[in-house]
């Protein structure tokens, strides 16, 4: 880049900007633009933006609309960045998450961009059943005006990936809608896949919205936020000030209560959010891939701009612990081994999550050989990704600390452990050691009005978040009730937080607890028995306006919550099924039922 | 007293509503192993203590969990009997819900370790389903009655066991609580109001504890009860009982109001006046023990305070009668007989050595299931000691092959091979599950016994019966203060050291050392073993030597069993 490009600025400022960006990386200069445009639209002259505000049927023609979908804040963040950058291109844009967009105007939308997650395996994020519903129903309109484009987010460790991405990009496109950009299908290392995306749509809607934009219709995403100091691309190096086992000596789980200090790096969090965590790989685990493979990690490795030594590459920039389809089929690809082929083929979805959920990449590597290079293997497996953990601490109350909740995932495959990549790195660090963490905000996640009920419901570490509540609103003083329902195996053992609970039963800030321990008794017991059992009192404090949190293992826990809500608002509310399904939608759109699911 | 407030333990008491408190509650609580602080005092009388594992205590804390509250339970077995029913029901109950393990006490019964707050009803519901009860086995109440474990002996001894089964139902708290919480016992509608003829709504002051023995053994040493009776016995005829009152092993360290006592001899009762000698101490007790003061609540002071004769008026005033002068009688040993012994009915009776009661399944030592496999086939009875060792009784004489190769098979034949020291050791339970020791003690005993035995070899003493008592806090369940050598907790890995008593619990040990470590106590004893083993005359037992040759110190309080009338 040079001077040129930036005619727009006055001469005396030209080498203060080139100054600034030389040698900078991408991220940071795509952060610095979406700063800079924050500041350009604190200083345009524009009225302010109501997201969910009704389009004039002119503005909608020459307006871009960028619609999310998001339950961890992934597909947020990217929707108000391509926002903020075809606001600074000087695009009338709206972002509007899902839940705040009213469906009707979709009949008059002509560019519409798509950004939305996909929980688990073919699951819509909490925030946009309702458009996905609409969308896949008889009711939505014919769109043959509109011109689209949908980013997808997903992880594929699991089967469907992104699979809601791809079910609304079909969608829309049945409707009559014209694609203006293949699908994008993220994964976990996000940005790889993201950011070319947002280019090319941002280059898309440049085009389609030339003949229309002066520069005094911009419309800025929001007021200017100098965002985190430190992010994913630049975490904060945290102290890890406590590791502490806090499961019983006779629990098969171990379960550790992770405190960090964020002292001097300005980060704050709301109870509700989560923490990510940059893992670097157990050295075992990487030299037994390396050892499997016969490769030297002290090989070199170019990978765009980036090189390094292929252990570097393994330890601190892949992802080892999770196996994924794109890799498997590489992997399939060069061992040509017919088995694994096979379960490749759609009829074998079920068997191929089933592997998915036991091996890791080395036991592929070990189980079905095949020659892989250095370069081949880096460039075929999935750039690491941080792990996020709902925060366990109040800021309120702990200051300039951070607490984690963390399950060790410690397994033997083989006579071999298998690990958690970021629980492994965390359990295996001691006190003192330096942790990289970046804060990421969950909004939907968050506390309500003081004078609200709270209704917590968890199962293992998904009692997390609910230690911050209890904290938050004790400290507050809120005049709301807090009810905890709680389930893991052993009430002996496995009682997570046992003594703070007792406390705060005690002093009146929780006011009621639940408890499910599944494997004391004969029968299985888990929450959702719980709030049958308590199921009047469930309904009524939803009725008396209550929130209902859920949070842990999203492939049951949450399943079996949601069915087991049904059939209390189905009975004691008087309701069919289906209008009890709608109930517990509105309460999603009020943001009155909320789940954290992992 | 009176215008010195009541100790907390008696407003619970008062307000329990004969014994029930908020228990039923208490059992219900989900959030908590434990239960309420007062529910804890309760739960006594029903004989059930609130533990916690002591070794997990400091690990748990950092895991943010509460401690690892777990229950004991206490059965009542007067005299120590069972059958091998309720053998098998206490097997199933140890090894279902409590620790697998099953502890003989020194009180002839047996604890169960380690149960869990949400298994503590099914396990008391389960043996009274085998028709023991646990009722009043701890709590300010009668305690179990002791007796002589051997009362098969003679028409004489099986009497002596009866009055034993007698004192403890004719003793037994009357209130329906116990059936109520832990049976599911419906309360009668419009009944009769409850009540507790002899103890009244507040119970006893403090514990209260009975044992009878049959001369010539005082294996129930008798003068550790709060009323000891000793069988007079006479051309095989039950005379009756001669009378001690205000035995007690309990004392505070560093605190001299507190002290050990032997019961005292007051007279001779009649079998007939036997229970309702039994009532009025009782009633004595209740009435001039000390409420405000539990360290100073046991029948023991309130006998010191009034003074013997005060006391035995007052006895005789509610009696009604005098009691007549005590009768002569002579204790050789407070010990066990090991091996097989044959009683008058040509039955046969075999007994075992069992290292500190504890009955566990080891590697190689296992004994829980040895006794289960003798328990399915034994024709006859168990009987606990009180110095936690098992008698297998009533066996007819065409079975002992059997039972003597299921004792080998089992390895519970350890008897045949103890030296002098370990035949006579009796060590409390103490860490991890006692709350209040301040020692190791039965964890203790298999690492001590074999340096003493080491040094008793040395100085040619390896058979020489001596006894030992192992106490992790100075409270005295195992009878500390009637050891030849005693060691008392004060601390991890440290004892007061006491000697001298005599060899049948007729004269109570003094404190020689205080607060050393084993290094000091072994080094002190390596002396005294060698005197004994160049000085001491023949038959002379270690004990009555220690006194004789002047080696001990002066003892603080009176030390022998008197006789006052």
């Amino acid at each position: 880049m040079t001077a040129a490009t930036l005619s727009p600025l006055p001469e005396e400022k030209q080498p203060l900007v080139a100054r600034l960006i030389d040698g900078l990386e991408a991220p940071a200069l795509l952060w610095l633009s979406g700063y800079l445009a924050g500041v350009a639209g604190q200083r345009l002259p524009v009225g302010k933006h109501a997201p969910a505000e009704p389009a004039a049927a002119p503005e909608a023609q020459t307006r871009l609309t960028v619609l999310y979908g998001s339950q961890t804040g992934n597909a947020k963040r990217l929707a108000e960045d391509l926002g903020r950058r075809a606001s600074a291109a000087g695009l009338a844009v709206r972002v509007v998450r899902a839940d705040a967009y009213a469906t009707r105007e979709l009949k008059q939308e002509r560019l519409l961009y798509v950004v939305i997650s996909t929980q688990g395996d073919a699951e819509p994020p909490d925030d946009s059943r309702a458009l996905v519903e609409f969308l896949a129903s008889a009711r939505a309109p014919k769109l043959e005006a509109l011109r689209y484009a949908v980013l997808g987010l997903g992880d594929s460790s699991y089967p469907s990936f992104c699979a809601i991405g791809r079910q609304l990009d079909e969608r829309l496109a049945a409707l009559g809608a014209q694609r203006l950009l293949t699908a994008g299908e993220a994964d976990v290392d996000l940005e790889t896949v993201a950011q070319p995306w947002l280019e090319q749509a941002l280059q898309q809607a440049r085009e389609q919205l030339k003949t229309s934009a002066p520069l005094a219709k911009v419309t800025t995403l929001r007021t200017a936020r100098t965002g985190p100091v430190w992010h994913r691309e630049q975490p904060f190096q945290a102290p890890l000030l406590l590791n502490q086992r806090i499961t019983g000596r006779d629990s098969d789980r171990d379960v550790r209560h992770l405190e960090f200090s964020l002292d001097g790096s300005g980060l704050h969090y709301a109870p509700g959010d989560a923490l990510s965590i940059w893992p670097t790989q157990s050295p075992i685990l990487v030299d037994a891939i390396l050892n499997t493979l016969k490769l030297d990690g002290d090989t070199a490795v170019r990978v765009g701009n980036d090189e390094h030594a292929l252990r570097t590459w393994l330890a601190t920039h892949r992802e080892l612990t999770q196996l994924t389809r794109p890799f498997f089929a590489a992997h399939a690809e060069r061992s040509g081994d017919a088995q694994l082929r096979a379960l490749l083929a759609p009829a074998a979805r079920d068997s191929l999550a089933d592997v998915f959920s036991r091996w890791q990449v080395l036991d592929l590597l070990r189980r079905h050989p095949a020659e892989w290079t250095a370069e081949t293997l880096v460039a075929a497996l999935r750039p690491l990704a941080p792990r996020l953990y709902s925060i366990a601490s109040a800021q309120s109350v702990v200051g300039d600390e951070v607490h984690l909740t963390v399950s060790h995932v410690d397994y033997a495959l083989d006579g071999e452990s298998r690990w958690g990549a970021a629980s492994r790195y965390l359990a295996r660090h001691a006190e003192g050691d330096n942790v990289p963490v970046f804060i990421e905000a969950n909004e939907r996640f968050h506390l309500p009005a003081d004078d609200r009920d709270i209704l917590m419901i968890g199962a293992g570490t998904g009692v997390a978040p609910y230690r911050a509540f209890v904290q938050e609103r004790a400290e507050r003083s809120a005049s709301g009730r807090n009810w905890l329902v709680f389930g893991n195996p052993h009430f002996h053992s496995d009682f997570l937080y046992q003594v703070e609970w007792q406390q705060a039963l005690k002093n009146g800030q929780l006011h009621r607890i639940d408890l499910a321990f599944s494997r004391d008794q004969a029968e299985k017991l888990y929450v959702q028995h719980r709030l049958i059992e308590q199921g009047r009192r469930v309904y009524e404090w939803l009725e008396s306006g209550a929130h209902l949190y859920v949070c842990g293992d999203a492939n049951r826990m949450a399943k079996d919550v949601h069915k087991a809500l049904v059939a209390i608002v189905a009975e004691h509310g008087a309701r069919s099924s289906e209008d009890a399904e709608a109930w517990l939608s509105q309460l999603i759109q009020q943001g009155r039922y909320a789940r954290d699911v992992y | 007293m009176s215008g010195a407030a009541l100790s907390e333990l008696e407003r619970i008491k008062a307000n329990s509503r004969f014994l029930r408190g908020t228990l039923v509650e208490s059992l219900a609580d989900p959030v908590t192993g434990a239960i309420s602080e007062d529910d804890n005092k309760l739960l006594k009388f029903h004989g059930s203590y609130q533990q916690d594992d002591r070794d997990l205590r400091e690990e748990r804390r950092k895991q943010k969990l509460e401690p690892a509250y777990q229950f004991m339970v206490r059965a009542r077995l007067a005299g120590g009997v069972l059958s091998p029913a309720q053998w098998l029901s206490f097997d199933h109950i140890a090894r279902t819900w409590a620790n697998q393990t099953l502890r003989i006490t020194t009180r002839q019964t047996f604890q169960l370790h380690g149960i869990l707050k949400r298994d503590l009803k099914r396990s008391i519901a389960a043996m009274n389903h085998a028709l023991v009860s646990t009722i009043a086995a701890c709590g300010d109440v009668n305690r179990n009655v002791v007796a002589s474990a051997n009362p098969v002996e003679t028409p004489a001894h099986r009497l002596a066991y009866r009055w034993a089964e007698r004192l403890s139902d004719h003793l037994k708290p009357k209130t329906r609580a116990y059936h109520e919480i832990w049976l599911d016992e419906k309360l009668v509608a419009g009944g009769e109001e409850e009540s507790e003829p002899l103890y009244g709504a507040t119970y006893l002051p403090r514990k209260f504890k009975i044992g009878i023995a049959v001369p010539p053994t005082n294996d129930a040493d008798v003068f550790a009860q709060d009323l000891g009776l000793i069988a007079i016995i006479e051309h095989g005829e039950l005379l009756g009982f001669n009378v001690a009152v205000g035995g007690g092993m309990g004392a505070s360290h560093g605190d001299a109001s507190t002290y050990p006592r032997l019961g005292s001899m007051i007279g001779f009762v009649e079998p007939e006046q036997l229970l309702r000698t039994a009532e009025a101490v009782i009633e004595v007790q209740r009435d001039h023990g000390d409420r405000v003061e539990r360290k100073h609540a046991r029948l023991k002071y309130t006998i010191d305070r009034m003074g013997i004769s005060a006391f035995k008026a007052k006895l005789e005033q509610r009696l009604g009668f005098a009691l007549q002068p005590s009768r002569p009688y002579h204790f050789d040993h407070n010990g066990d007989r090991y091996g097989w012994t044959e009683g008058d009915d040509g039955r046969w009776h075999l007994t075992l050595q069992i290292e500190s009661g504890r009955l566990a399944d080891a590697p190689d030592a296992p004994h829980l299931s040895g006794l289960r496999a003798i328990a399915e086939v034994h024709q006859g009875d168990f009987r606990l000691t009180c110095n936690q060792n098992l008698i297998i009784a009533n066996v007819p004489a065409a079975q002992r092959e059997r039972i003597d190769a299921l004792v080998a098979e089992y390895k519970l034949d350890g008897y045949r091979r103890l030296s002098g020291i370990r035949r006579h050791a009796v060590a409390c339970v103490a860490l991890p599950t006692c709350g209040l020791a301040m020692a190791e003690s039965e964890r203790y005993l298999p690492q001590l016994l074999p340096k003493l035995e080491a040094l008793l070899e040395q100085h040619g003493l390896r058979d020489e019966p001596i006894l030992l008592r192992l106490s992790g806090c100075p409270n005295g369940c195992s009878r500390p203060y009637l050891g030849e050598i005693a060691l008392i907790g004060r601390a991890i890995g440290r004892y007061d050291l006491r000697l001298g008593a005599d060899f049948a619990g007729r004269r109570l040990n003094r404190v020689v050392r205080e607060n050393i470590d084993e290094g000091e106590i072994l080094a002190e004893l390596d002396k005294l073993f060698a005197r004994y083993a160049a000085e001491r005359n023949e038959h002379e037992r270690f004990g009555d030597f220690l006194v004789r040759s002047g080696a001990l110190p002066a003892a603080r309080h009176a030390i022998d069993a008197e006789v006052f009338a």
